[in-house]
C-alpha cells in the first residue's frame, strides 16, 4: 500500500480527526447551501404528501396503470430504490468483511443512504395496494378470518426481505453510531446538546469489554447483513422471475439484478459523496483514491450488468420461443424502443469511460456519470417492467402505459423525501465515522499493529 | 474505601496502554479496566477478560428465527388451513426457505445488537468514570487505565505508583 496516496493525510492527529467530523455537527451555524438543499428537498416531499393524499383520496385510478400494464412508476421506482440502497451494506458489511480499509470514510453516510432509499422504497409497494390501510394483511398474524397470507409467493418473501433488510440495516447503523455520539457528547458545549448525545449514546465510556464485545456484535451484524444484501434483491427478482411472463421469465434474473443494485448504488454514492466533500471540506477523509475505488466497483458491476442484459437477449433468440422473439423485437422497435437504448447507452457504453483514469480522477466527471448510470438504471426496471407487460400474449391485449402527474408527482416526492432525510442527516450526526476513522489513522500511524 | 472508585492513570497512545495493561496484568492485579477512543485488539484479554458469549446468543437467536419461520408457515400450510396454490403440493417446503432464512437474520442481527447493550450494562448514563474532567478526551484521543478499589490488591499510593512507573502521565483518584 506505500505506492499509495494515503488514506488520511498523515499530519492528522485522533484528536484533529475528532474535531474536523464532529464540528460539522456541532457548529451553531447553518451554511447557506445546506439551508437552501433542505428547502428544495423539504418541497418536494410536501409534492410527495399531496400525491399520497390525492392517492389516498382517489384511488389507484389516478395513476395510468391499466391491464395488460398493471405495474408501472409505483414497482419500478420501488426496484429502482431497493438498489440504490445495496450499496450502503455492501460498503458497511462486505468491504468490512474483506478488511477494505477505504470503506471507513464512506460508510456511514452509505449506510444512511440506505436507510433513506429503503424508506422511500417501501413507500411505493405499500402504496400500490390501493387500500393502504390493510397493509398489515401482509403479515402472517392470526385472525378471526382463519387466513393467512400466501407463504409460496414471492411477493409476500419480498415482503419479508424488505422489512427484515430494513430493520437491520437500522440496527446497523444506529450501533455503529453509538461511540461516535459519545464523542459528540464529549465535545458538545451546550448543556442540552451534551444530554441529547449522552441519551443517545447510552452512556458509552469506551471500556475495553465493551469494545470487545460491540466488536464482536459488528462484526457479526456485518456478518449477516452480507448475505442479507444478496437476498434481498434476489427476492425481488423472484417477484419477476418465478413468473411466467416473456422477459421476467430467467434464471440470470437474481445475479442480474443484485451486480444492478450495487451499480446503481454506488453510483448514488458518488453523487453523494461528490458534493458533500467539495462543501463541508472532507476532502481530507473521502479522498480522490475513495472516489477512484468507487469508479472501479461501478465499472466491475456495470460489466456484470452488460453481461445480463447478453445473456436476456441471447436466451430470447436461444429459446426460439415466439414470444420470447417478440418480446426483445418490442425492445428493439417497439413503441418504447428508445428507452431501451438509452438503458444501453446510459448503463453500458459510458460508463467504459471509467477504465481510463483520466476520467476516474475527474470529479466532475464522475459525479455526471454517477447521474447518468441512475438515471440507465431507472430506465432498466422501466423497460424489465413495463415494457414486458404491455405486449400480452395475444395482440388484442396489448396496450399502451403513460404515467400521470400523480405518478410523476410521487417519484420526484420520494427524491424529496430522501434529499431532506440525507441533508437533516449530514448536518445532525456525523457524516463519517469518528471512532473508525481514528482506529484508522491509529493503524497508519503504526500506534496499533494487527499482526 | 467506599468513597472512591478507583484510581486511573491516562497514557499518551494505544501501545504505552497496551503496555501498561500487561505490565499491571503481571502485578496481579484483576479488577480492572482500560477506556479508549477506538477498539484496541488485544486489550480486553490483556486485562485478563474472558471472551463474550454473544456468537453463542447470536447462534441460538437465529436457529430460534429459522425455525419459527418454517414452523409457522408449514402449521399455516399444512394444518391450519391447505390450500393447493399453483399445483404446489401443501407441504412445499423449497418455498418455506426464503421466508426461513430472513427470520434467521432477523432474529440473530436483532440479539447481536440487544445482547451487546445488555451485556455491556447499557445504558448506564452516570459512571464514576466521568468524574474525572480529562475523561472525556477517552472518546477522542485519550487512552485511561483503571484499577478499581475493589481489587484484593489495592493500595491508594501503592497503585498509583503501579500507574506511573507503567508510563501514565498522570495519575487520577476517582471518586464514586
Amino acid at each position: 500500500m506505500s505506492n499509495h496516496k494515503p488514506l488520511i493525510r498523515p499530519d492528522a492527529s485522533y484528536g484533529s480527526v475528532a474535531d474536523e467530523i464532529g464540528n460539522v455537527v456541532l457548529t451553531d451555524r447553518f451554511k447557506p447551501g445546506w439551508i437552501v438543499g433542505v428547502c428544495i428537498g423539504f418541497a418536494l416531499l410536501q409534492v410527495l404528501n399531496i400525491s399520497i393524499s390525492w392517492l389516498l383520496a382517489r384511488g389507484i385510478g389516478v395513476w395510468g396503470l391499466n391491464i395488460p400494464v398493471g405495474w408501472g412508476f409505483d414497482i419500478t421506482n420501488f426496484v429502482w430504490w431497493i438498489g440504490i440502497g445495496h450499496a450502503g451494506t455492501f460498503i458497511s458489511a462486505i468491504l468490512l468483511l474483506c478488511n477494505q480499509k477505504w470503506r471507513t470514510s464512506v460508510n456511514r453516510f452509505s449506510e444512511a443512504m440506505t436507510i433513506f432509499a429503503v424508506m422511500c422504497a417501501g413507500l411505493f409497494p405499500v402504496l400500490h395496494l390501493g387500500r393502504i390501510w390493510k397493509a398489515y394483511w401482509l403479515f402472517p398474524y392470526p385472525n378471526q378470518m382463519a387466513l393467512w397470507p400466501q407463504f409460496r409467493s414471492p411477493l409476500l418473501w419480498d415482503v419479508f426481505a424488505v422489512s427484515t433488510y430494513a430493520s437491520v440495516s437500522v440496527v446497523f447503523w444506529l450501533i455503529g453510531l453509538i461511540p461516535d455520539f459519545a464523542t459528540l457528547r464529549d465535545r458538545a458545549q451546550n448543556i442540552w446538546v451534551k444530554r441529547l448525545f449522552g441519551f443517545a449514546s447510552l452512556g458509552w465510556r469506551g471500556s475495553a469489554s465493551h469494545w470487545h464485545r460491540y466488536q464482536t456484535a459488528y462484526l457479526l451484524l456485518a456478518g449477516l447483513s452480507a448475505p442479507l444484501v444478496v437476498s434481498v434483491h434476489t427476492t425481488v427478482s423472484f417477484d419477476f422471475a418465478v413468473s411466467i411472463l416473456p422477459g421476467w421469465h430467467t434464471t440470470i434474473f437474481p445475479p442480474y439484478f443484485v451486480a444492478g443494485a450495487i451499480y446503481s448504488g454506488f453510483a448514488m454514492v458518488l453523487t453523494l459523496a461528490i458534493p458533500f466533500r467539495a462543501y463541508y471540506q472532507q476532502k481530507n477523509l473521502i479522498t480522490e483514491r475513495h472516489l477512484d475505488y468507487m469508479a472501479r466497483v461501478m465499472l466491475a458491476t456495470g460489466l456484470i450488468v452488460a453481461y445480463g442484459y447478453i445473456v436476456e437477449a441471447f436466451t430470447s433468440w436461444y429459446s426460439g420461443n415466439v414470444y420470447e422473439l417478440g418480446l426483445f423485437a418490442t425492445r428493439l422497435k417497439g413503441p418504447y424502443a428508445p428507452i431501451y437504448y438509452a438503458l444501453w447507452l446510459c448503463n453500458i457504453i459510458l460508463p467504459q469511460l471509467l477504465w481510463f483514469k483520466k476520467y476516474r480522477s475527474n470529479t466532475i466527471f464522475l459525479f455526471i456519470i454517477s447521474l447518468v448510470i441512475n438515471t440507465g438504471m431507472w430506465f432498466e426496471r422501466f423497460v424489465i417492467i413495463v415494457l414486458s407487460l404491455h405486449r400480452d400474449f395475444i395482440p388484442s391485449s396489448w396496450g399502451m402505459y403513460y404515467p400521470t402527474k400523480w405518478e410523476i408527482g410521487l417519484f420526484l416526492g420520494s427524491m424529496g423525501l430522501f434529499v431532506t432525510l440525507f441533508f437533516l442527516f449530514i448536518r445532525f450526526l456525523p457524516a463519517i465515522s469518528i471512532f473508525e476513522t481514528i482506529e484508522l489513522l491509529a493503524e497508519e500511524k503504526g500506534d496499533l499493529k494487527h499482526d | 474505601m467506599t468513597d472512591l472508585h478507583g484510581v486511573m492513570g491516562q497514557f499518551p497512545n494505544a501501545q504505552s496502554l497496551m503496555h501498561a495493561a500487561h505490565e499491571i496484568k503481571t502485578r496481579g492485579y484483576i479488577k480492572t479496566d482500560a477506556f479508549s477512543p477506538f477498539p484496541i485488539e488485544g486489550l480486553h484479554e490483556a486485562l485478563g477478560g474472558k471472551r463474550t458469549k454473544i456468537p453463542m446468543i447470536v447462534f441460538f437467536s437465529g436457529l430460534f428465527g429459522g425455525t419459527f419461520a418454517f414452523s409457522v408457515e408449514t402449521f399455516a400450510n399444512v394444518v391450519h388451513y391447505p390450500l393447493i396454490i399453483g399445483g404446489k403440493p401443501y407441504y412445499s417446503w423449497p418455498a418455506f426457505i426464503p421466508i426461513t432464512f430472513e427470520l434467521t437474520v432477523l432474529f440473530a442481527a436483532f440479539s447481536a445488537a440487544i445482547s451487546m447493550i445488555l451485556l455491556n450494562r447499557l445504558p448506564e448514563l452516570y459512571h464514576p468514570v466521568f468524574n474525572i474532567d480529562n475523561f472525556r478526551t477517552a472518546s477522542r484521543d485519550g487512552f485511561f487505565l483503571l484499577i478499581k478499589s475493589t481489587d484484593p490488591s489495592f493500595d491508594l499510593e501503592g497503585s498509583k505508583q503501579v500507574l506511573a512507573k507503567a508510563g501514565a502521565t498522570q495519575v487520577y483518584e476517582v471518586p464514586n
